[in-house]
């Protein structure tokens, strides 16, 4: 059943447009149920307990209506190694046994994680770039759970997490942002150090500890206390804005600089697209790079944006696995990677490189 | 002599052998009260003093939540805490932890509607009590037998609402 709500693509509002540079926009707030344990000193038992109280909260949310809710038991290893890829729940939570949950909205922009790291992890995640409507979204389901449910809350610490680092608002405001002309300027690493010392973590696609392939990364707020979720997220705002304008800075640097060499890179990525055979998924996500950042300067129609976007997600390991329909060993894997890819890609124009 | 955490004239001496170590700590009354200070019998010396202070062992023993059963060790190892009590109990070696961590110590974010009047009601509950402690203690009864009835029927309501 939960297969369904996989493979579809979210009934509902119908996607925004994709943008440059800016991929996606979530936050995510952490919350703890008053006098229960924290779900890593937290008994079976008292998982159980949360875990029915939040879901109970949940039914009584408006926007929630229709929402999916499921035990992480009794999904199959595809099913959350799918669910990860698409970012709606962590690594960890993949990981865990009993007595924990997910709730997913059917338009699947709203994601909450029971019994996690906290008891609540409450995420809502939206295309492009708009904190202001992903921050009301989040609130508002926030506020629907509490006016049920009673908050570990402190009037100096703020709300309760079992890691100190979220203290406070519990919010992690982040933005996925695809940087291939800082990556390839090597400014990277420059830039990282810079957004550090504004108090601003930056990661790979998959979160903590992950590569940042297809030049995409992960921006988010490092610090949760002493600032209003509003403060933060202007500033999280303000180093985005100067980061797409660096980004575009670099592009522009690029192609004035080795114009040749760039067409000539991103002109291949759609010949190897068109062709492939065998695709590892690493490979594909810089492929997949190199035509959103075509489209970007106007050499490709702009749907081949939205057409990466929805890629770099379809050729992870659990979604060709998906399908497949049936296992697969890793080697027929890239085969039928490199099949999708053709497919998607067989009808790509040729650079248009007058625009 | 001054209090080890603040200026105030220090009123609450201790001394404790750790490792065969002796240990001293003068601190004032605000500052014991505010540490815990009020059984001798379970107090660790270490557990008020600062790492930098105390080569040896830090009496990790000493600092439980009696609530999870998460340790000062736990803490350390994990980075963890193991619930709302825990921030009680570790708070000393928590505060120096969040200055570095983040923009400030206190939370300026979004305040739970029911949390909120909540902590209003606790307060006002703490103040009453205050009040009425020291109404008993100038013998002015008939203030303290009016503080007690406000009292009972603050706490009637919630246990009603309980």
């Amino acid at each position: 059943m939960f297969h369904n709500i996989l493979s579809h693509e979210g009934k509902g509002k119908k996607a925004p447009k994709a943008i440059p540079v800016t991929l996606s926009t979530r936050i995510r707030l952490a919350r703890n149920l008053r006098q229960f344990p924290f779900p890593g000193r937290a008994e079976v038992s008292q998982k159980r307990a949360v875990l029915n109280q939040c879901i109970e909260a949940l039914s009584g949310i408006k926007n929630l209506n229709d929402s999916i809710s499921v035990e992480v038991d009794d999904l199959s290893e595809l099913d959350r190694q799918i669910l990860v890829e698409q970012h709606l729940i962590s690594p960890e939570l993949s990981q865990v046994e009993e007595g924990s949950g997910i709730v997913l909205s059917p338009d699947r922009s709203c994601c909450i994680m029971i019994n996690e790291e906290d008891h609540l992890r409450i995420q809502v995640l939206r295309p492009g770039l708009d904190f202001s409507s992903v921050w009301k979204a989040v609130d508002a389901v926030d506020s629907g759970i509490e006016s049920a449910i009673n908050y570990a809350y402190d009037g100096d610490l703020g709300f309760l997490t079992a890691c100190p680092t979220n203290l406070g608002t519990g919010m992690r405001a982040s933005v996925m942002m695809h940087l291939p002309g800082l990556v390839m300027s090597k400014n990277m690493d420059k830039v990282i150090n810079a957004v550090n010392q504004l108090g601003i973590a930056v990661r790979g696609l998959f979160g903590e500890g992950s590569d940042a392939n297809g030049s995409i990364f992960q921006i988010s707020n490092q610090q949760t206390l002493g600032e209003s979720e509003g403060a933060i997220i202007d500033r999280l705002n303000s180093t985005l804005k100067s980061l797409v304008h660096q980004e575009n800075n670099a592009r522009e640097k690029l192609l004035q600089d080795d114009r040749t060499k760039l067409i000539d890179k991103m002109s291949r990525a759609i010949g190897i697209l068109k062709t492939c055979h065998l695709m590892q998924s690493s490979e594909a996500m810089d492929l997949l790079s190199l035509v959103r950042l075509a489209t970007d300067f106007g050499m490709l129609p702009d749907k081949f944006r939205g057409l990466a976007d929805k890629m770099f997600i379809e050729i992870q390991p659990g979604h060709v696995q998906f399908s497949a329909g049936k296992s697969i060993e890793p080697s027929s894997r890239d085969e039928l990677r490199a099949d999708v890819l053709r497919n998607q890609f067989a009808r790509t124009p040729s650079l248009d490189l007058d625009s | 002599m001054k209090c080890h955490h603040c200026d105030k004239q220090a009123t609450v001496h201790l001394t404790q052998i750790l490792n065969g170590q002796m240990h001293k700590m003068d601190l004032c009354e605000t500052c014991a009260q505010a540490k815990g200070v009020t059984n001798p019998e379970n107090l660790s010396i270490s557990s008020l003093m600062d790492k930098v202070e105390l080569e040896v062992d830090t009496g990790e023993a000493t600092m439980v939540c009696e609530s999870c059963g998460t340790t000062h060790q736990d803490f350390k190892k994990g980075g963890r805490l193991g619930c709302e009590a825990c921030y009680h109990v570790f708070r000393p070696v928590l505060d120096p932890l969040l200055d570095g961590m983040h923009a400030g110590t206190k939370h300026l974010g979004k305040v739970p509607a029911g949390s909120a009047s909540r902590i209003k009601f606790e307060k006002s509950v703490v103040n009453l009590r205050g009040e009425l402690n020291e109404a008993v203690e100038k013998e002015d009864f008939e203030k303290a037998a009016k503080l007690r009835d406000q009292l009972r029927d603050l706490e009637s309501k919630t246990n009603a609402k309980a």
